[in-house]
């Protein structure tokens, strides 16, 4: 017993190697993670209302009833870099008619009536997700990350950070065409 | 010349540690004694012309030799002098050369200080140091040469990151380095220990001082690194669980498991084979620590530029040192013979639990970090695993042991009186209680977890002033007799009391400035003035200046309270030309309540620029000082105790104290 007990660090560190070897393959790129949760099923939450606005939370339920696909921006009014993603979000829904859903993270539901009543409000229901539940259920790292979700509640894309610029832009329309939300023609 | 030169005395260390790494071991196990005593002159050897080769590189980066691939790499001849110098340990050779560096320094510290060591121990000792150096040279000298030509030279260089010209970060890593590669040393007591197959109380007591001198400087390295996140990345946080992070924190954490088992080892002869695994896994977790920076292995804003035949080296490395050791240990340590039985309440059991949280926090993290890459091995799919994870899983884990901390300093040896123990606390539990309510009256609002942590930290506050306090009896005997009295006590009992201490009132910093920091992200022109914290910052508007290698734009931020006039603010954006990036420079208010946090982000748009907008972050951070201060009394705890009698480096043994009840192994 004793003796299993004294082989057990070097058996953990043989695996821990193992898995070191395989990861040191030159071919692997780690900084490139869009492709989580990707047609995988979205993950289980509800979301409330935030508090003060009119606009109704979801679930995951909301997601999958849906005849088209739904992009679900995550979002908060102390994100700087969300304030620049807004405009081409809201761009997106008023010329394209993208369904647009938000996840609020970590935002106080004041500071977020406040962001939205200044900016626009392009959501068509957003979850308040005050204690970022919902957000380690997506596996979110950062905000804003934004996700397109197909009809039947599959995870069809992801993109990490804001999506600014035009070579951001291009690469999520490109994705939006793929998933069907919007037609080629449009843009 | 000097760079060949550099090269050469580089390869002559690897002849002297190739020696040393044989010499001196076989010396010990066939009793000769010139063989054994042949490691100080190969350490002071190794450390000779390691030091030369070191400044000999630290002279191409002064005198902007551009010949060398390195300083054309990482250096500019516009760079102040200051940063020329710390550009010698800006890239990936020059901080492993400083690696080696470090790492002779230590065998060499050992070789010359260590008088009190018997010669077997102190050849073994010094022989696997070698073999580290062996390996770490040898990788230097094969995959990653410091001194490389290039041609034809450029007429100047590409500057080193502009984020890294600061003076903080310049000091950052030769300290974090100090801590990671002094583990190094003690990893080496514990290979010879298991070679040799004893432990008893007089090897804990070698060891010690070399655990604390790490470990002093390993926290101070990692407190001067998050001090510089803070400062200079203007997004106002100190710890981002970046992956570069965890594995600078893990061998503090285990480090800090090892410093706590040492004692129980030294005083009371157990917890021998714990305290020898955790010398090797501290260690390996540093090594760890430098194959992820180096590797590319995760993803990281931290890591250096990636070669996959380096990684495949260090990996090599890694096998080596941390599989030989492991190996040894599984062989080894089932025959060692426990020491000293104790009770469930005892100091050692409490200590025992305070290892056992510490391991298990340091393996939270561990599978924190990696969990990415077992995934993406096993299932294909990449996740990152963010501070989310980390706040939810680590921070519920050590508030057991804050509230143990508090506890542990009053329980004898061998067997505690619990009854005793609690009534002499009754009095400090009372006095938090009331302290974290009344900072819940105050606050009104913030997370339960706050207001718990904010009552553990003061809790261990008063309860480690408490035990201070009886120890020298402060109010039981008259005032002069109590100063005595703590003049008498072990420097070691003050070192507790301080660390102790110093880690309540950063644990103050960490919950002040996370839970109750508040934050605006705004707009502004010329005129705009924002409300924080009850302050009223007037933005005045934002100027272009010139610096030795960059242009900055530099804004103007009057602030006042209540209509009287506070400060000004000037926070800078910096864009550094030759190496075509920029950086935020904060502009802080700081006081010990809370410090008044600016940094200017870019303009929104172009047309905003053109009119003077820009967005600006502003915080407010209450306590966040706490933090550095606790740090620094964590240091300061760690000198104080490093500076006992008992522990002096070097100080002649006392009057023979009774042989150390050891007992060999076989």
């Amino acid at each position: 017993m004793k003796r299993l007990l004294a082989l057990l660090p070097l058996l953990v560190a043989l695996v821990f190697g193992g898995f070191f070897l395989w990861g040191l393959n030159p071919d692997r790129d780690p900084s490139d993670i869009p492709s989580v949760f990707i047609s995988q099923p979205a993950p289980q939450f509800d979301l409330p209302p935030v508090e003060g606005l009119e606009t109704p939370g979801f679930a995951r339920a909301d997601l999958i009833d849906g005849t088209r696909p739904v992009v679900v921006n995550v979002f908060a009014s102390w994100c700087v870099p969300c304030r620049a993603e807004h405009a081409v979000l809201t761009d997106l829904v008023t010329r394209e008619g993208v369904v647009l859903y938000g996840i609020n993270y970590k935002d106080k539901p004041k500071d977020a009536v406040r962001w939205l009543s200044t900016l626009g409000n392009p959501y068509e229901r957003i979850g308040s997700d005050l204690n970022g539940r919902a957000g380690i259920e997506w596996g979110i790292s950062g905000v804003p990350e934004t996700f397109i979700v197909g009809p039947d509640g599959t995870v069809l894309f992801r993109y990490v950070g804001p999506i600014v610029g035009n070579k951001a832009i291009s690469k999520f329309r490109a994705a939006l065409v793929q998933s069907g939300a919007i037609t080629e023609g449009n843009s | 010349m000097t760079p060949e030169f550099g090269h050469f005395a580089l390869a002559i260390a690897l002849a002297f540690a190739l020696v040393q790494s044989v010499l001196p071991i076989w010396g010990a196990s066939r009793g000769n004694l010139m063989w054994m005593r042949s490691a100080r002159a190969f350490s002071l050897a190794q450390l000779l012309f390691v030091g030369l080769a070191f400044a000999a590189l630290m002279r191409a980066f002064v005198v902007s030799d551009f010949t060398v691939r390195n300083v054309a790499e990482n250096s500019h001849s516009l760079k102040p002098m200051l940063f020329k110098v710390a550009a010698t340990w800006g890239s990936h050779e020059g901080s492993l050369l400083l690696w080696v560096l470090i790492l002779t320094a230590f065998g060499a510290g050992v070789s010359v200080l260590g008088t009190n060591i018997p010669e077997p121990m102190k050849a073994r000792t010094l022989s696997v140091q070698a073999w580290i150096s062996v390996g770490f040279l040898s990788f230097l000298l094969l995959t990653s040469n410091p001194f490389d030509r290039i041609f034809p030279p450029p007429i100047d260089g590409n500057d080193l990151n502009p984020l890294l010209q600061d003076v903080g970060l310049a000091m950052h890593p030769p300290l974090l380095y100090v801590g990671y590669v002094g583990f190094s040393i003690v990893f080496s007591f514990a290979v010879a220990a298991l070679i040799e197959g004893r432990v008893d109380t007089a090897w804990a007591r070698w060891v010690r001082p070399w655990t604390l001198a790490a470990w002093m400087s390993l926290t101070a390295g990692i407190a001067l690194g998050s001090w510089w996140a803070y400062y200079e990345l203007g997004w106002g946080g100190w710890w981002f669980w970046d992956p570069v992070e965890n594995v600078s924190f893990m061998p503090w954490l285990l480090g800090t498991a090892l410093l706590h088992s040492a004692i129980v080892t030294e005083k009371r002869d157990a917890f021998k084979s714990w305290t020898i695994l955790l010398a090797i896994l501290t260690f390996s977790l540093s090594l760890l620590g430098t194959f992820i920076v180096r590797s590319g292995l995760l993803t990281s804003v931290h890591a250096f530029a990636v070669d996959p035949q380096r990684g495949l080296y260090i990996l090599m490395l890694l096998a080596l040192s941390i599989g030989g050791s492991l190996a040894l240990f599984a062989w080894r340590a089932p025959a060692m013979e426990a020491g000293g039985i104790f009770k469930p309440i005892s100091r050692e059991a409490g200590l025992l639990l305070n290892n056992l949280i510490l391991a298990a926090a340091t393996g939270t993290v561990l599978f924190g970090t990696l969990y990415p890459l077992f995934l993406e091995a096993v299932t294909g799919d990449k996740i990152s695993v963010g501070p989310p994870f980390f706040n939810s899983s680590f921070i519920p884990m050590m508030l057991p042991l804050v509230f143990l901390m508090g506890v542990g300093p009053f329980l004898s040896w061998k067997r505690a009186d619990l009854g005793g123990v609690l009534q002499r606390v009754k009095f400090v539990a009372v006095l938090a209680v009331l302290a974290g309510l009344a900072v819940w009256y105050l606050t009104q609002g913030g997370p339960v977890l706050a207001y718990l942590s904010i009552l553990l930290a003061i809790w261990l506050l008063f309860a480690t002033i408490r035990e201070w306090a009886l120890r020298i009896r402060l109010f039981d005997v008259p005032f002069p007799a109590a100063m005595r009295r703590a003049r008498n006590l072990p420097r070691a009992s003050h070192g507790m009391t301080m660390a102790h201490a110093g880690l309540a009132v950063a644990i103050l910093g960490f919950v002040g400035s996370s839970a109750w920091k508040s934050e605006q992200v705004v707009f502004v022109e010329p005129g705009t003035v924002i409300t924080i914290a009850g302050f009223d910052v007037t933005f005045e508007g934002v100027e272009r200046l010139r610096g030795p290698n960059y242009f900055a734009d530099r804004g103007t931020l009057l602030v006042s309270r209540n209509g009287q006039f506070v400060t000004t603010l000037y926070p800078e954006r910096r864009r550094y030309l030759v190496a075509q990036s920029t950086t935020t420079e904060s502009a802080i208010r700081s006081t010990l309540a809370g410090d008044l946090y600016a940094s200017l982000a870019t303009p929104a748009s172009e047309d905003a620029e053109a009119s003077g907008a820009w967005t600006l972050r502003i915080l407010y951070e209450p306590l966040v000082n706490f933090i550095w201060i606790g740090a620094f009394m964590l240091v300061l705890g760690g000198g104080l105790s490093l500076s006992d009698r008992r522990l002096r480096v070097g100080a002649p043994r006392r009057a023979k104290v009774d042989p150390p009840n050891s007992v060999p192994a076989e």
